[in-house]
C-alpha cells in the first residue's frame, strides 16, 4: 500500500516538474537573441535539467507501480497512456540532446502533460492481471509499441512547430483553418479533463439498468449527468436527471454522454479565449514557434519518424504477433486493435516513400506527421472506446 | 543483334515475374485456408472397433468386399429413418459381399443398445468412443456414409439422409 | 538503346541524369538546375528507358513509387473501413442468414449496406487480396528496378567529380586557401578520425560512410516479400491447421487435425482473484469492477496411438501438462490453446426410490449421465432397470420421447422400479420437474442430487509458416534499422584550378548532424565556409553572428 502512494506521488511530482519546465522552456524561446543564444540559454537548460527530474520522478512511479502489482504497469488505460506520456518526455529529452532545441520543448511537454491528466481520468486502481495478459510479453510488446509511438508523436511536435512558424496566420486559408483544428482538438480533450475533474470532485453517479446489444439485461453507473440514456434505460438512483434521448443499443450512450460533455466544455473553453484573444488560438502559439529554425524541425521531424518507425513495428507488429500467437494462438486477427496497428504502419511507410521518392519535405512532411499522430490516438482512444474488440480492457 | 537478344531476355523474365506473380494473387484468392478433407477416391483410412458384440471390426479385413461405413447417433431423426432402409438393404446384399458397419458417435452403450433393439438392426454396430475414426474420416453432420469399394477407395460419400432406392443403387455401385 | 556517352569519357546507360563516373549532368534539364537531384545518384532507372510491349507498360506501372503510395493508401482505407463495425469472425452467429440479421438487428440499413457490399468480411474477400498482391508486386518490381543501377552508379563512382557537380550540390563552398596541399591532408587525417572512407586522386577526396544504409531499404522489401511468401503458404493443404474441440472432465478423446494424438483433460479449473490473497494491492479494484479472473487452466495428458490405427485403445502416454492461457501444450509442430470453457454440465443424477405411501426410501442409487447402467440394485429385493434414457429431452413426438442432441442437457429416463410389492415392476417416465405414469404407482424415483462437470474449449494449431513469417520478419527489422539509424554521407574537397578549394557534402538524411561533422573538418582544416542551400535561416544566422 506504502508502495503504490508513494508511486501515486512521484507521478504527480513528474506532472508539476513539466508544467514547471514547460514555463521554463517558454522563458528560453522568448529571451532568446540569437540562434546561438536560442540554443545554449540558461532558460533553456533549466528546463531541460527539470523535464530530466521530472522524468526520472515518472520513471520511479513506473517502478514502484510494477513492484506494487507484480506486473508491468501498461495494462490498462490509465496505465498505458501515462507510460505513453512518459515515454514521448523520453523520446523528447533524446531528441533535445541531438539538436538542442528549447522550442521542441516548449511544445512536447504540454502535449505530455494532457496525455498523462487524460490518463489520470480513467480509474486509477492497481488492477490484477487477468490470464489473457498474463505473460511476459505483455512487457515487451506494450513497453516496445508504446515507444515506438511516443517517438513518431515527436515528429507531429516538430511539424506542429514548422507549420505555426511557416503557415500566414494572418490571412484566411485552409492551412490555418486546419492548425486551428488541430489547436482546437487538443482544447477538446482538455474539455474532457476539466469536466470529468469536476463530476468527480462532486461526486456525481446515476446508475441505470439497460438491455445491451446481445438483448440480455445489464447495469451501468454514469458518472457525468446522463445526457444519453442507454437502450431501454431504466433509472436506479432516484433524483437523477431524466436523459434527453434513449440510444439504439449498439450505441454506448454512457460514453456518448462522456464525449458530449467534454465536446461542451471544450467550445465552452475555446470560445472563452477567442473572446479574450480575439484571434485564432493558434496564433497565441504562433510567437513561440518564431524562433525555431524550420529546416531543423523538418530534420527533427523526419529524424523521429526514422527513429520511431523501427521500434513501433518491433513492438507494435512483430512482438504483437508473437504473443498474439502465444495467446490467442494466431498470429493475426484483424481485431481492430492489430488492424490500427498496421494503418498506423502502413501509413508511416506512405510518409517515407513520399518523403524520400517524391520530395514531400517542409510542409507536406509536417501535416503527414500531425496526421499520424492523430491515427495513433485515434487507436490509444476511440479504438478502445467505440470499436470495442480483444484489446478493450481498460 | 546482341542488343535484340538482351531485349528479348529482358521480356522474357519481366514475362516470366509478371506471370508468377499473378498466379500468386489467384491462389491466395482460390485458397481457403482449410486442412485436407477426404475425398471420392481416396483411400478410405483403416481403424479398428470393438462392437456391440466384442468382435473386433477392422476395415481392412473386409477387403475385398464392398463397405457401407454409416456415421451416425440415435438423436439424429434422418438416421432414425434411413436406418430401416439400411436393414433391408444389408439382408439383400451381405451374401454378395457388401458389408454395412455402423459407427455411432460417442454415445452409451444402453442408448446405442436400446436403438439398435428398438429398430431391430442385425448388421455391426461400434461405439467411437474417442472420436478418433470420426476424425480420420473428417466427419461433420450426421449421418454422414461412405461406400468403399473393394479396392478400399470412397466411392462415393452421402452427407445426407438417403432414401432405400438411392442405397441399393450405391450398394451396388460397390459390389465387388 | 545508345550509351551516353560523358566528357570525360565515361559511358553511361540510357536515361542516365548524372554521369556515373564524375559527376556532371548529362540532361538539359540537370544542366540547368540549381540543385542536383541525387537520388539514386541521377542513375538510369530501368522502368523508364524502356517503354514498349504491354508487358513493359505493366512493369513500369509497378515499379512507380507513386502507385506503390497509391496501393499502400488503399489498402489503409480498406483495412479501416473494416473496423467500422465488426468482422464476421466476430460475430456470434456462423450461419448467413443468421449474421445478416445481425448486421441488421444492430446497425440499421448501414449495417445491410456494410453487410451487402461484403465489408463484413473485407480481409478475406478477393480485392482486398488483390490489393495485398499488388503491393507485394509493386515492392519486387520497384526494388528490382532501382537497386541494381544504385549498386552500379555508387561502385563506378570516382573521386574526383566535375566542378558543375560540385556547385550543384545542397552543400556547397569555395574559396581561396593559403596552402591548399596541406589544408587536403588536414582534412584526411580528421575525416578518417571520424570514421569516414577516405580516397584521394589528384588533389581531390572523397569522404565516405554509412553507404550500406543504402541498401535498407531493398533488405527490408526483401523482408516483407518474405514475409507475404509465408502468409500465401499457408492456403498450401498440410501447412496449416486451425481446429476446435471441447473436451470435458474425465473424457479422453482424439485431437481434430492432428491425427494419432488423444488428448485426456482431468480438470478444468477456473480461478478468480479472492480479497483475502489480493486485499492489500487489488482492494479497490476488486471493489469497483467485482470478479476478475485469475486463471484458466485444463490439466490434461497427452496420448499416442502405437500403431497409428484409429480407434484402438493402444496408447502410450506422452506427457502431462496444464493448459493455461499463454501456455499452450506444444507437441510436433501443433500447439493446444486454452481458448474456452463452459461450467457445469450434468455429469450424474442420483435419485432414490421411495414408497409413494409411507415416503419411505428404499435406497438411492446414481445414474452416470454419460455411461449409465441398466440396472441398480437398491437391495431388499428391491431394483431399479433403466430402460431408456433420453439425455437432451424434447417432448414426445410420435408417442416417442425425443432428444434432440447426445449432450446431457435435460435428461430424461424411463425406468422400471422392481420391488418385492411389485415384482413385476412399474414404469415411470422421469424428467426435470415432471414424471408421467402409465398407470397410478406405489412407487416413485425422487431426484436428490446432480454432480456436474466442466468443459474446456480448446484450440488445436499447427502452422509450418510461422518460421518463414518469423525470418521474414526479422530481416525487414534488419533492412528497417540499416536504412534508418545509419547515414550515407559523402564530402567532396578538392583543389580548384587557381589552388582555391572547393567542398561538396551529400547525405541521403540529417544534414544537420552532417553540417556538424564538416564543421570539425573546416576548423581543423581550415576549409572555406559552405552554405546549406536549402537552409536560408541558418545561414543568415550564421552571418549575423559574424557581424
Amino acid at each position: 500500500m506504502e508502495l503504490a502512494s508513494l508511486s501515486a506521488n512521484l507521478l504527480l511530482i513528474s506532472f508539476i516538474a513539466y508544467l514547471v519546465a514547460t514555463l521554463f522552456f517558454g522563458g528560453a524561446v522568448k529571451g532568446a537573441k540569437s540562434e546561438a543564444t536560442y540554443q545554449n540559454n540558461r532558460w533553456g537548460t533549466i528546463g531541460i535539467a527539470i523535464t530530466i527530474i521530472g522524468f526520472v520522478s515518472q520513471v520511479g512511479y513506473f517502478i514502484t507501480r510494477w513492484i506494487a502489482s507484480g506486473h508491468a504497469p501498461v495494462s490498462n488505460m490509465f496505465e498505458f497512456t501515462t507510460a505513453f506520456g512518459m515515454m514521448l518526455v523520453g523520446a523528447f529529452i533524446l531528441l533535445f540532446f541531438i539538436y538542442r532545441t528549447p522550442s521542441l520543448g516548449l511544445f512536447a511537454l504540454p502535449i505530455a502533460i494532457i496525455i498523462i491528466g487524460y490518463a489520470s481520468m480513467f480509474p486509477r486502481e492497481i488492477t490484477p492481471l487477468i490470464p489473457a495478459l498474463k505473460s511476459y510479453w505483455l512487457t515487451i510488446h506494450v513497453i516496445t509499441a508504446a515507444l515506438g509511438e511516443a517517438i513518431l508523436a515527436i515528429s507531429a511536435v516538430a511539424g506542429v512547430v514548422y507549420l505555426l512558424k511557416n503557415v500566414d496566420m494572418t490571412k484566411k486559408s485552409k492551412e490555418r483553418f486546419w492548425l486551428e483544428a488541430v489547436v482546437f482538438t487538443l482544447i477538446l480533450v482538455v474539455g474532457f479533463i476539466v469536466s470529468s475533474t469536476t463530476f468527480k470532485v462532486t461526486g456525481y453517479e446515476a446508475a441505470f439498468t439497460y438491455v445491451d446489444q446481445n438483448e440480455k439485461p445489464a447495469q451501468m453507473v454514469y458518472h457525468y449527468p446522463p445526457l444519453f440514456g442507454m437502450h431501454q434505460y431504466e433509472a436506479l438512483t432516484p433524483g437523477a436527471m431524466e436523459p434527453w434521448a434513449e440510444m439504439p443499443a449498439v450505441i454506448n450512450a454512457k460514453t456518448l454522454t462522456t464525449f458530449v460533455w467534454s465536446v461542451g466544455t471544450g467550445i465552452v473553453i475555446y470560445l472563452l479565449m477567442r473572446l479574450i484573444y480575439r484571434r485564432p488560438i493558434a496564433m497565441m502559439f504562433q510567437s513561440f514557434a518564431k524562433k525555431a529554425n524550420s529546416q531543423l524541425m523538418d530534420e527533427i521531424g523526419y529524424r523521429s519518424v526514422l527513429i520511431g518507425f523501427p521500434v513501433f513495428t518491433l513492438g507494435a507488429l512483430i512482438f504483437a504477433m508473437i504473443w498474439a500467437h502465444e495467446a490467442w494462438s494466431r498470429f493475426w486477427g484483424w481485431d481492430p486493435k492489430e488492424v490500427w496497428a498496421l494503418i498506423t504502419w502502413l501509413f508511416y511507410a506512405a510518409f517515407l516513400h513520399l518523403r524520400l521518392s517524391r520530395d514531400w519535405e517542409g510542409k507536406k512532411s509536417a501535416w503527414l506527421a500531425v496526421i499520424g499522430f492523430i491515427i495513433i490516438m485515434f487507436n490509444l482512444i476511440a479504438v478502445n472506446l467505440i470499436i470495442a474488440g480483444l484489446h478493450s480492457y481498460a | 543483334m546482341a542488343k535484340s537478344a538482351k531485349k528479348n531476355k529482358r521480356l522474357v523474365i519481366r514475362t516470366i515475374t509478371l506471370a508468377v506473380l499473378a498466379i500468386a494473387i489467384i491462389f491466395s484468392i482460390a485458397s481457403k485456408d482449410k486442412v485436407k478433407v477426404l475425398a471420392v477416391g481416396d483411400q478410405a483410412p483403416d481403424f479398428e472397433l470393438i462392437d456391440l458384440e466384442g468382435n473386433k471390426q477392422r476395415l481392412s479385413d473386409y477387403k475385398g468386399q464392398g463397405v457401407l461405413l454409416n456415421f451416425w447417433g440415435t438423436w439424429c431423426p434422418p438416421c432414425k429413418k434411413e436406418f430401416p432402409y439400411i436393414e433391408n438393404q444389408y439382408k439383400d446384399f451381405k451374401d454378395q459381399g457388401v458389408h454395412v458397419l455402423a459407427v455411432n458417435i460417442k454415445e452409451s452403450k444402453l442408448k446405442v443398445e436400446a436403438f439398435r433393439d428398438q429398430y431391430g438392426l442385425t448388421f455391426p454396430i461400434a461405439i467411437d468412443k474417442d472420436e478418433s475414426v470420426k476424425e480420420a474420416y473428417n466427419v461433420v453432420p450426421l449421418p454422414t456414409t461412405f461406400f468403399i469399394n473393394k479396392e478400399g477407395e470412397i466411392e462415393q460419400i452421402i452427407t445426407r439422409e438417403m432414401s432405400e432406392a438411392e442405397i441399393k443403387s450405391l450398394m451396388e455401385s460397390i459390389q465387388p | 538503346m545508345n550509351k551516353i556517352k560523358c566528357q570525360c569519357g565515361h559511358d553511361n546507360p540510357f536515361g542516365t541524369v548524372l554521369c556515373e563516373s564524375c559527376g556532371r549532368p548529362l540532361t538539359e534539364e540537370a544542366k540547368k538546375s540549381k540543385l542536383v537531384d541525387m537520388r539514386y545518384e541521377g542513375s538510369s532507372r530501368r522502368s523508364q528507358t524502356y517503354k514498349r510491349s504491354i508487358i513493359d507498360k505493366i512493369w513500369n506501372f509497378f515499379s512507380s513509387v507513386k502507385i506503390g503510395v497509391s496501393i499502400i493508401v488503399a489498402v489503409l482505407a480498406t483495412s479501416a473501413i473494416g473496423t467500422i463495425f465488426p468482422q464476421k469472425l466476430y460475430v456470434p452467429f456462423t450461419a448467413e442468414a443468421d449474421i445478416a440479421a445481425y448486421y441488421e438487428r444492430l446497425y440499421g440499413f448501414a449495417g445491410v449496406v456494410y453487410y451487402k457490399l461484403g465489408f463484413h468480411d473485407m480481409y478475406s474477400s478477393w480485392w482486398f487480396k488483390i490489393l495485398v498482391g499488388m503491393l507485394g508486386t509493386s515492392i519486387i518490381i520497384a526494388s528490382v528496378d532501382r537497386v541494381i543501377p544504385l549498386y552500379k552508379s555508387l561502385k563506378k563512382q570516382r573521386t574526383k567529380r566535375h566542378i558543375s557537380f560540385m556547385k550543384r550540390q545542397r552543400i556547397y563552398g569555395e574559396g581561396p586557401s593559403d596552402n591548399p596541399d596541406e589544408a587536403l591532408t588536414k582534412a584526411e587525417e580528421k575525416l578518417k578520425a571520424l570514421k569516414y572512407n577516405v580516397k584521394t586522386e589528384d588533389g581531390a577526396i572523397l569522404a565516405e560512410k554509412g553507404r550500406f544504409s543504402r541498401w535498407g531499404p531493398y533488405v527490408n522489401h526483401t523482408g516483407l516479400i518474405i514475409f507475404l511468401l509465408g502468409v500465401l503458404l499457408r492456403g498450401l493443404p498440410g501447412f496449416y491447421v486451425d481446429e476446435t474441440m471441447w473436451i470435458r472432465e474425465g473424457e479422453m478423446r482424439a485431437i481434430p487435425g492432428a491425427p494419432g494424438y488423444y488428448l485426456e483433460s482431468h480438470q478444468f479449473i477456473l480461478e478468480n482473484y479472492t480479497k483475502e490473497e489480493a486485499e492489500d494491492v487489488f482492494g479497490e479494484a476488486l471493489e469497483r469492477v467485482g470478479m476478475i479472473p485469475k486463471n484458466y487452466q485444463t490439466d490434461v495428458t497427452l496420448y499416442k496411438t502405437k500403431d497409428g490405427l484409429p480407434g484402438t485403445a493402444d496408447l502410450e502416454k506422452v506427457e502431462d501438462y496444464s493448459i493455461i492461457v499463454n501456455k499452450p501444450l506444444k507437441f510436433s509442430g501443433y500447439n493446444v490453446f486454452q481458448m474456452d470453457y463452459r461450467l457445469d454440465e450434468l455429469k450424474a443424477m442420483t435419485f432414490q426410490l421411495t414408497d409413494k405411501a409411507s415416503a419411505g426410501s428404499l435406497g438411492e442409487f446414481t445414474v452416470n449421465l454419460v455411461n449409465p447402467e441398466k440396472t441398480y440394485d437398491l437391495g431388499n429385493g428391491a431394483r431399479v432397470d433403466l430402460l431408456d434414457y433420453y439425455p437432451d429431452y424434447d417432448g414426445i413426438e410420435n408417442g416417442e420421447p425425443v432428444s434432440k442432441s447426445p449432450l446431457p442437457n435435460n435428461p430424461a429416463f424411463i425406468f422400471k422400479m422392481v420391488t418385492a410389492e411389485k415384482p413385476e415392476g412399474e414404469k415411470s417416465f422421469v424428467a426435470i420437474r415432471q414424471t408421467l405414469e402409465t398407470e397410478e404407482n406405489n412407487y416413485k424415483v425422487n431426484f436428490l442430487s446432480a454432480e456436474t462437470r466442466n468443459i474446456s474449449g480448446l484450440t488445436i494449431r499447427k502452422d509450418k509458416t510461422l518460421y518463414i513469417l518469423l525470418l521474414g520478419g526479422i530481416i525487414f527489422m534488419i533492412g528497417v534499422a540499416q536504412g534508418s539509424y545509419w547515414n550515407h554521407r559523402r564530402i567532396w574537397i578538392q583543389k580548384g584550378t587557381d589552388g582555391e578549394l572547393l567542398v561538396a557534402a551529400h547525405t541521403n538524411k540529417n544534414w544537420f548532424s552532417l553540417r556538424k561533422e564538416i564543421d570539425k573538418v573546416k576548423d581543423f582544416a581550415q576549409l572555406p565556409n559552405y552554405e546549406d542551400r536549402k537552409d536560408p535561416e541558418s545561414n543568415s544566422q550564421k552571418e549575423g553572428d559574424k557581424a
